[in-house]
């Protein structure tokens, strides 16, 4: 079986701060990680691989920029099997319509049962590659995966976690899972893993290779476009109680009180 | 391709460029601004130059493509669940409505499922001028692949210009597909929706974990779609206009499924989805142990609101992710939110930064979370929480 | 990934360290306390140095290692930066390392290939016994005896304080074959669990590194064949020396490793705690503590880096650099120890704060695997006989 996981190389958006005063994105010290979601695909692929008794290959792949491989050898450590770098300057600026046809394009081309996906990426937050993924594929979907409960060659069962609870779903393979947190603890990468990583041959690919069109992709292919970036308004800090909790507590129950709050 | 210039006449070098990159795609080389390789156009840098200098120059230039304006009304998806509308749908009609006057076109919900004649008709309670109902056995409960393909197919009978649809797992899932298919823009979790001056509809969304805004626009495709998380925006008030249900049979073809859905396992939890809670009382790590949720939990059950928890306790195992308030967790927005124990982390911030009141508790001065409250208490939960649980229950009397 | 001062580590170097680096802050930093607490065992934590290939840094590859030449430098690493999350953790991996090189210095090839494997994998811990109730700085005077029969040596004792007793299943022991040739007639030995008459005192209940199970170990009686002796009779005090020499700079990089962990949380704290306006790390007072703690830590480093190279370059007598390094980064850590919880002044002497347990941690290092007054002796009459070998 041959599993592919798209991951993404991103900030880390817990450490990216705003600089109040110039309105500005502060990134002193933020580290490059692979996306967190996508921590958990790549270990379900590896899950699935040892359910299966290893008779399956993980092949990780990101579209971005040369920096990106150091994501994909992350994820060789902790097992992928091989990874491919889909890079080209003519995939910059592409939204989530333009980088589903680019992943899906290179995941046809590497050829593919099954795609594991992580739910969302935490710099977009948007949730939309995957499902865009699938319908490029035309293949059928389950986001928000929480369980896989049965798995062969043939088709999948899984426990999608919805709002009410979870939903049981059967797809036949080929098909794309997005995963969520709930899924698996993943794996730290071992000695062995790093050494093997570190020497691992990693593919690229290129938008000619891949037979796709400057305007198809990257900023001209992008039906949406961001117009412009700004500062959440800041919601000012209201009044502080220090001192006794008898206190505090009492000028909060009156101010709660008179705001008609309780 | 597109690119991305430095008019370095213009460049004071001043390098408020490259503190606005969070992907490190731009240095000072010789006093000017120089885009390096990691650069992916996000466009954050163009809006941090003082003086303008940066320009992101696409190869075509946006020339609207023929037959734009045969789009014409806004769409509203009705999700349901088990015969239920959605709540969320009730609030994208409220921005439904105003987006549809702005356009002077009409406001259809549109619905998917079986035997929903009369959550239909209770729709048209509301301003809504007409229900497309689509009905077929196999739309009973949501799965994506019949859910994508009828919608899209009404979409490309119909053609609205504008499609809104709830942030939940369903509209967020399917709703991309149908963007793939039909080749449009969709923008997630919007928490603004205007008509522009040219008729556009302006998304404005979170990006980097809420630690920025972004304003959308998809200016060369329709319909431009966007998803809404509950409790975002306010549900518009009951007001008929006499409108009328189209009922249509899909075709059997798009009806069809590869994946079968073959259970509903609903989570057994005593308490209520906090996303609909009015007071909501959450804990954070700074409650010490799972043990003093127990305080956490009676000031709630004294307020009658319900039990919320920072991403940190739920990690930790101390409460069920259900309970999870942040941005990976459910997005709240209660009349009042208490936060014990919470720092106060960007992350959180998102998920309940929009309730109407928010109150803390925690005993560091500096923590971040005081920047967003109305109120708040520097002490040790251990003594405040009881405290304040006592007053609520004495003045409930 | 790491930052600090460029020791000029390989990549495999620098791996190990980054991965030690991970688990210590993901899998044993949210777990210290709680082992610290109930003193249990934290097989977990194995698990996760034996999926990670961590256990066997310091074995070589044809045994099911990855020491890729530089074994000492390597444990040295490994045990720094597990000791910065918790000492007593790290322990059952250092003391597994400690067990171990008996076999890896003087075993026969066929022992080699009978234990290693297992302990390079993670499979099976090991211990170290020689320390008796009588028998601390002065080793020479065990009690515990070794009577050959037939094929087979018959051991009686019994041996205190033996770090990781009753988990491991691997234990090297040392025991008299001939109580009239002095130093010269102790052997070595490998037990192994569950051996007839090998049976394992209580757990101790100890001042510091609580993490870690401390037993006694009792022979009665207990048969051991031939094969299972260590390097010829009488060769076990060299044998327990040469491994000193080479388990000292581990036990200096654990101590290392606990300064270093408690600096991190003085500094962190007294940058964000403020008194009079302004946070303490601006007070001189405080910020040249801080100051002087940090010189110490990486005097100590450089100092353990330096010796690990020089043994796993092949140094013949490295025992006064392994003294050095143990008996320097333990007093080390003891000062930086009691100097952080000065820093944090009330909140430092409260067991909710972590930095009580480095100083309860530190303390050990002074003591174990040779006293720093033993270790100060080594280096002593180290120097005299250069001096004495020089007079001429």
């Amino acid at each position: 079986m041959r599993i592919v996981v798209p991951v993404k190389q991103v900030p880390d958006t817990t450490e990216v701060r705003m600089d109040s005063e110039t309105n500005t994105l502060v990134r002193e010290g933020v580290d490059s990680i692979v996306n967190p979601f996508d921590t958990y695909a790549v270990e379900e692929a590896v899950r699935v691989k040892e359910r299966l008794n290893l008779d399956a290959s993980i092949t990780v792949l990101t579209m971005g920029p040369p920096q990106a491989e150091s994501a994909l050898r992350e994820c060789l450590a902790v097992g992928a099997d091989e990874a491919a770098l889909v890079t080209d300057r003519a995939f910059a600026g592409s939204d989530t319509w333009a980088t589903s046809l680019v992943l899906a394009t290179a995941i046809r081309h590497i050829g593919f049962d099954l795609v594991i996906c992580g739910k969302q990426a935490i710099d977009g937050d948007t949730a939309q590659v995957g499902p865009g993924i699938s319908v490029h594929l035309d293949v059928p979907q389950a986001t928000y995966v929480g369980k896989v409960e049965e798995i062969t060659p043939g088709k999948a069962v899984v426990l999608r976690l919805v709002e009410e609870g979870h939903e049981r779903i059967e797809l036949p393979l080929p098909c794309l899972w997005t995963v969520t947190k709930e899924i698996n603890e993943p794996r730290l990468p071992s000695l062995r893993g790093k050494m093997r990583a570190k020497k691992a041959e990693i593919r690229k690919l290129t938008a000619e290779e891949l037979g796709l069109k400057a305007k198809a992709v990257g900023l001209d292919g992008s039906p949406t476009r961001v117009v412009r970036i700004f500062s959440p308004l800041p919601r000012a800090g209201g009044e502080v109680f220090t001192g006794e909790a008898d206190e505090c507590v009492a000028k909060l129950v009156a101010a709660l009180t008179e705001g008609q709050v309780v | 391709m597109a690119e991305i210039i430095c008019i370095q006449d213009q460049c004071t070098g001043c390098g408020a460029c490259v503190e606005a990159c969070a992907y490190d795609g731009v240095e000072l080389a010789e006093g000017v601004a120089l885009f390096k390789e990691s650069c992916n156009l996000c466009g954050a840098c163009v809006e941090a130059c003082p003086v303008n200098a940066i320009v992101i120059r696409k190869e075509l230039e946006a020339t609207p493509a023929a037959g734009l304006d045969d789009y014409r009304g806004v769409w509203v998806f009705g999700e349901q669940h088990r015969g239920e509308i959605a709540p969320v749908v009730l609030e994208l009609v409220g921005k439904g409505r105003e987006l549809a006057d702005a356009r002077g076109c009409e406001l259809v919900v549109v619905v998917l499922g079986s035997g929903m004649e009369s959550a239909c008709r209770e729709l048209l309670e509301h301003p809504v001028d007409r229900v497309i109902y689509a009905e077929a056995a196999e739309l009973a409960d949501y799965l994506s692949g019949p859910y994508g393909r009828v919608f899209s197919d009404l979409v490309r009978e119909h053609r609205p210009e504008i499609v809104l649809a709830g942030a939940t797992t369903v509209g967020r899932s399917f709703l991309a597909r149908v963007a793939v298919e039909i080749h449009t823009g969709l923008t997630a979790d919007c928490t603004g929706l205007e008509i522009d001056e040219e008729g556009l509809l302006a998304q404005t969304r979170p990006a980097f974990g809420g630690n920025i805004m972004a304003t959308i626009l998809c200016p060369n495709h329709r319909p431009q779609m966007a998803t809404v998380r509950h409790k975002v925006m306010k549900p518009a008030a009951r007001s008929s206009r006499g409108g009328s249900i189209e009922k249509v049979e899909p075709k059997r073809k798009l009806v069809a499924s590869r994946a079968k859905l073959l259970a509903l396992l609903p989570e057994v939890e005593e308490t209520i989805n906090i996303a609909e809670a009015d007071i909501i009382v959450s804990g954070g790590r700074g409650l010490g142990g799972p043990e003093n949720f127990k305080l956490v939990e009676e000031l709630a059950v004294a307020l009658g609101g319900a039990v919320g928890a920072s991403r940190a306790t739920v990690d930790a195992g101390w409460k069920p992710y259900s309970h999870q308030v942040g941005q990976t967790g459910k997005t709240v927005c209660p009349k009042l939110y208490i936060a014990c124990g919470i720092s106060g982390a960007v992350q959180h911030l998102v998920g309940m930064q929009s309730s109407d009141c928010i109150v803390a508790i925690n005993k560091d001065p500096h923590a971040p979370i005081f920047q967003v409250t109305d109120y708040g208490i520097v002490g040790d939960l251990h003594e405040v929480l009881p405290r304040l649980t006592a007053a609520v229950r004495a003045k409930r009397g | 990934m790491a930052q600090g001062m460029d020791y000029g580590l390989t990549e495999t170097q620098e791996m190990i360290r980054d991965l030690g680096r991970q688990v210590a802050d993901e899998k044993i930093k949210p777990v210290a306390a709680h082992h610290d607490e109930t003193g249990e065992f934290p097989w977990e934590i194995i698990k996760v140095l034996a999926d990670a290939d961590l256990m066997g840094v310091y074995i070589p590859e044809e045994y099911g290692g990855s020491a890729d030449g530089t074994p000492g430098m390597n444990m040295c690493l490994l045990a720094e930066e597990l000791s910065r999350a918790c000492a007593g953790i790290a322990l059952a991996f250092a003391a597994t390392g400690l067990g171990t090189l008996p076999i890896l210095l003087s075993g026969s090839d066929e022992q080699k290939k009978r234990f290693l494997p297992d302990i390079a994998g993670g499979k099976r811990l090991a211990a170290f016994g020689i320390t008796e109730a009588n028998a601390g700085s002065d080793a020479a005077s065990i009690q515990t005896t070794a009577v050959k029969d037939g094929d087979t040596y018959v051991i009686n004792g019994t041996k205190q304080w033996i770090s990781n007793g009753g988990e491991a299943e691997v234990y090297t022991v040392f025991a008299m074959t001939d109580r009239t040739r002095g130093a010269r007639g102790a052997t070595a030995f490998i037990l192994e669990k569950g051996m007839d008459g090998f049976s394992f005192g209580k757990k101790e209940d100890k001042l510091g590194i609580r993490g870690s199970t401390t037993r006694e170990l009792v022979f009665e009686d207990v048969r051991v064949p031939e094969a299972n002796r260590l390097g010829r009779e009488g060769t076990g005090f060299m044998i327990a020396m040469k491994t000193f020499d080479v388990s000292r700079p581990g036990v200096a990089a654990q101590a290392v490793g606990i300064a270093q962990g408690a600096l991190d949380c003085a500094v962190n704290y007294a940058h964000t705690r403020k008194q009079f306006g302004k946070s303490i790390a601006s007070f001189q007072g405080v910020g040249f503590m801080l100051a002087d703690m940090a010189m110490k830590i990486e005097a100590a480093r450089a100092l353990v880096y330096a010796t690990a190279r020089h043994i796993d370059g092949g140094a013949k007598r490295p025992t006064k650099y392994s003294a050095m390094s143990k008996c320097f980064a333990s007093d080390v850590a003891m000062q930086v120890t009691t100097d952080a919880i000065q820093v944090l002044g009330g909140y430092g002497y409260m067991k909710e704060y972590p930095v009580e347990k480095y100083f309860r941690d530190a303390k050990v290092t002074q003591i174990y695997e040779g006293t720093n007054q033993i270790q100060r002796d080594e280096i002593a009459r180290a120097l005299i006989k250069e001096a004495a070998g020089r007079k001429s």
